[in-house]
């Protein structure tokens, strides 16, 4: 009689810890830095991009998910998808309004 | 009894320590599902009113001090780091180097809110907080030369940029306080020996919501200190 | 009439010694318990009491509107009956009902464990029901809320003075509890299962359950957002839903049916549970297409999130995002179809037997079409246009969820009511109670279907004498519905002293839930259980029945 399925408990140590805190940072003073620069319409498309690398990097190592199972990144990609689903079908309608009746 | 297999704090309801750790990692990643949505609320009336008054949503980042965006910015990522350190200190059992984690997260968290004080009490000062007492006439004849005059009525559109600011910094801070009352919870439980047995499931869920917390944060920054800063001369 | 009702003799049957119900004694061990089974009986009591101050106030509303003048109630109590109405009946009532007490006694047995994942969160949703309850209960008390459970701006933010953030408070707090009780039942499901329980042996009964969980999980927050926008505009008044500050009102309609439309799908998802469970146990056959109706109920909650616009449809969204939104409607009927094929098939060439909890599902499966169907109408925009915002409106959503949902809810409350209480409860009582719901649902709300499709607007106290006689049926027709709702108060708890002893299975059901005494050990097992056959096997419990032990202790 075996226990339920488990995933091996992987311990993290200090050395990718600190590599992804300098990635970070150095990530924010590029943020910083590039909001300076007039891009147009990339300013907030980079912006945008840059923070969601930071984002990834703390979810995949400071919060595990890298080492984690199958489930919990599916877990994690849902939360995100139905967040995008709010965001980009009621932009939809709202992007959609300036163009006239059909 | 209790043995390697079955120690104290194994829950009747679980079979083995494998299955409640991982279970309570679970349950607190699917609260911080629901904190995604309940953050994406706002995010996306942030979205609607910046893509409807983008030159008052601009006037109004620029009043905020990039300076101490980004030091915020920096001491909650490291905070994020000394959380991180923490629960690598419990996994291996380091009682002194799980409370020098805890402590200077606490130290970190409270350094974000002194910062985050001061800014709102700028806004204050500066007449920027929506309501009886904005001033319009800042957005409308503004001081520095590089800031572009506002139309009236998108000076006053830059109320909603500014209730925006206060609304999603101000959950997040709510969320940094309660999560600041907890380490300190934490920190207390981990004097007394705990966390450093076996038993790290309530460091490691606690880094996931502090690290979360971390996140919105990493978002709210560009999208409400970096509208289209002045260019470099 | 054949039964398949076997019970032990009532000559010398007894309730097990111990069971969860007297292993431990007070109002404390009660009030502070973990035990799953314990707390769906908090629920079970709760939900029942708000059912009836919802109903009463239905009752108010179908008095008033017995005669075309707005003659028994002023338009603005009129207004705050309906919403209280609203209010209680969805976020007090349905939100919670199977999943909170069916769900929460069953589930944890159906996968083989001793308890949810996580019992201390578990009594956490019952409190934070309770103190929803408490903010709601004032703001009525207070004078009541009058802008209609959807809260809509800015009426709800500029235009009345009523108890709004009282009453969004309290929907706030109950939110959580939802939330709470989702999460608990993912992570169960998930991670709790027994040696052997693979995905595909579990009950249907789970991965409805599942699937409203996911709904629960990451809808709700959605609206408990807006709930705090609509709270600050009316404290503060920043302007985020105020036209005249910039702000748009849409953008709560947006916010607000985001979470509401899949709420439906959060209701009604752990009905159809229930229908898969009755309808294979009094079929004695196993439902038909496991895995269409399994992935049916996770393509409902996946698709459920696409679909919200089609409650604002004349509300000013674009046509482009309206076309888009009323083809995914038509998209989401779809899984709901599926199954009720699945049901029918199941039925086909079953032995079939019509015990109460049957006559639910049979009630379920007649009105819920009609209901879905009548969707569908709606979801088509040339349609929508015209009856929209009319009593066709009102008509539909009573059909799914009253003749829907509450009927699956009755049915879940019969069938599983042997084991939570270890009693049977008086047959022909029960039926006589299915057989009035049934006819007094249809003598409700059919007319409104029809008075709708003539034009009589929703939400108005006053109408056109025309549509008298339709209403009167209807209001007739609610006095049947409300009896057939009071019986089951009476004979259920007369079962809980003079029931007949149900034993461990007396409906003959596969299921983990049915090889335990009635009522459970709080433990549930003794020894956690091994899986080695599929869902609603009847070959193995015939094999097994040979070898049963009736009671334990």
């Amino acid at each position: 009689m075996s226990a339920p399925t488990e995933h091996e408990h992987h311990v993290v140590g200090p050395k990718v810890y600190l590599l992804i805190l300098l990635a970070l940072l150095v990530l924010t003073a590029t943020t910083t830095g590039v909001a300076y620069i007039d891009m147009g319409i990339f300013n907030p498309i980079i912006a945008l991009a840059i923070g969601c690398l930071k984002a990834v990097l703390v979810i995949l190592f400071f919060m595990h998910i890298r080492y984690s199972s199958r489930v919990m990144m599916l877990t994690v990609g849902a939360g995100f998808f139905t967040f995008l689903v709010l965001i980009t079908m009621t932009l939809s309608d709202y992007i959609s309004r300036n163009w006239g009746l059909w | 009894m209790h043995d390697e297999a079955h120690p104290a704090y194994l829950r009747h309801h679980f079979v083995t320590v494998g299955q409640q750790r991982e279970t309570a990692s679970f349950g607190m990643w699917l609260f911080l599902l629901t904190e995604i949505m309940f953050f994406g609320g706002l995010f996306m009336a942030y979205l609607l009113y910046r893509n409807w008054y983008y030159d008052a949503f601009v006037a109004g980042s620029n009043t905020l001090s990039i300076g101490l965006g980004t030091t915020n910015t920096a001491v909650l990522i490291l905070s994020s780091f000394t959380m991180a350190m923490g629960v690598y200190s419990a996994e291996i059992r380091n009682r002194k180097g799980l409370l020098i984690s805890l402590s200077l997260t606490i130290c970190l968290g409270l350094v974000f809110l002194g910062i985050k004080t001061v800014e709102y009490h700028n806004k204050y000062v500066e007449h920027h907080i929506p309501g009886a007492d904005f001033s319009v006439e800042d957005f409308v004849h503004p001081a520095d030369k590089r800031d572009v005059p506002l139309a009236p009525d998108m000076a006053q559109h830059a109320q909603l940029y500014f209730f925006l600011y206060f609304a999603m910094t101000g959950m997040h801070a709510l969320h940094m306080i309660i999560g600041i009352s907890i380490l300190f919870i934490l920190l207390y439980q981990a004097w007394h020996g705990a966390y450093v047995n076996g038993h790290t499931s309530t460091i490691d869920n606690f880094g996931l919501y502090w690290h979360f917390v971390d996140i919105v944060w990493i978002f709210l920054f560009p999208l409400l200190y970096l509208i289209s800063r002045h260019p470099l001369k | 009439m054949s039964t398949i009702v076997t019970l032990p003799n009532q000559q010398d049957a007894q309730l097990p010694k111990l069971s969860y119900l007297n292993s431990e004694y007070g109002i404390k061990s009660w009030l502070l318990t973990g035990d799953h089974k314990r707390i769906a009986m908090l629920y079970l009591f709760s939900i029942t009491f708000f059912f009836f101050i919802g109903g009463a106030f239905a009752g108010l509303i179908r008095l008033e509107l017995l005669t075309p003048l707005p003659d028994l109630v002023a338009s603005d109590t009129y207004n705050k009956l309906f919403t209280m109405h609203g209010v209680i009946m969805i976020f007090l009532f349905l939100v919670p009902s199977v999943p909170a007490t069916v769900g929460n006694f069953v589930i944890p047995i159906m996968v083989g464990a001793k308890d949810l994942a996580f019992p201390k969160i578990n009594l956490l949703s019952w409190y934070l029901y309770i103190a929803g309850a408490c903010f709601l209960v004032a703001a009525l008390l207070n004078g009541g809320v009058d802008t209609g459970w959807t809260f809509t701006t800015p009426l709800s933010t500029h235009y009345v003075n009523t108890h709004v953030i009282t009453a969004a408070m309290g929907v706030f707090i109950a939110g959580f509890s939802s939330i709470f009780t989702g999460l608990n039942f993912i992570v169960t499901i998930h991670r709790m299962r027994c040696p052997g329980m693979t995905w595909f042996r579990l009950p249907l009964f789970c991965w409805s359950n599942y699937a409203a969980s996911i709904l629960m999980v990451l809808g709700t927050p959605v609206l408990a957002i807006t709930l705090v926008l609509v709270m600050l505009e009316r404290t503060v008044g920043i302007g985020v839903f105020d036209p005249t500050k910039g702000g748009d009102p849409l953008l709560f309609q947006h916010l607000f049916w985001f979470y509401s439309h899949p709420a439906v799908y959060i209701m009604i998802l752990p009905g159809m549970g229930v229908i898969s469970e009755v309808i294979s146990t009094f079929s004695r056959k196993r439902v038909f297409g496991y895995t269409a109706v399994a992935f049916s109920s996770v393509a409902i909650a996946v698709f459920g999130f696409f679909v919200w616009a089609h409650h604002m449809f004349i509300m000013g969204v674009s046509n482009y995002s309206a076309l888009v939104f009323s083809l995914l409607t038509m998209l989401v009927a779809v899984p709901s179809a599926i199954k009720i094929f699945n049901w029918a098939a199941t039925l086909y060439k079953g032995s079939l037997t019509f015990e109460t909890p049957m006559l639910y599902a049979f009630g379920f499966m007649g009105l819920f079409t009609i209901g879905g169907l009548t969707g569908v109408f709606l979801g088509s925009l040339g349609m929508d246009i015209h009856l929209t915002e009319t009593y066709f409106i009102v008509a539909h959503f009573h059909f799914v969820m009253v003749g829907g949902m509450l009927m699956a809810y009755l049915a879940g409350v019969h069938f599983w009511w042997p084991k939570m209480t270890g009693r049977m409860y008086p047959e022909s009582m029960s039926q006589l109670s299915a057989v009035t719901t049934f006819i007094g649902f249809i003598l409700t709300f059919f007319p409104q279907f029809i008075v709708g499709y003539l034009g009589m607007p929703r939400r108005y106290h006053a109408y056109p004498p025309e549509f008298q006689v339709l209403n009167v049926l209807s209001t007739a027709g609610a006095t049947v519905l409300g009896i057939g709702y009071v019986l089951p108060m009476l004979y259920m708890p007369w079962s809980l002293k003079y029931g007949k002893i149900a034993g461990s299975n007396p409906w003959q059901a596969t299921g983990l839930e049915w090889q335990i005494q009635s009522p459970p050990l709080t433990e549930n097992f003794i020894d956690i259980p091994i899986m080695d056959h599929e869902a609603y096997d009847y070959d193995w419990l015939e094999h097994n029945t040979a070898h049963e032990v009736t009671a334990v202790g």
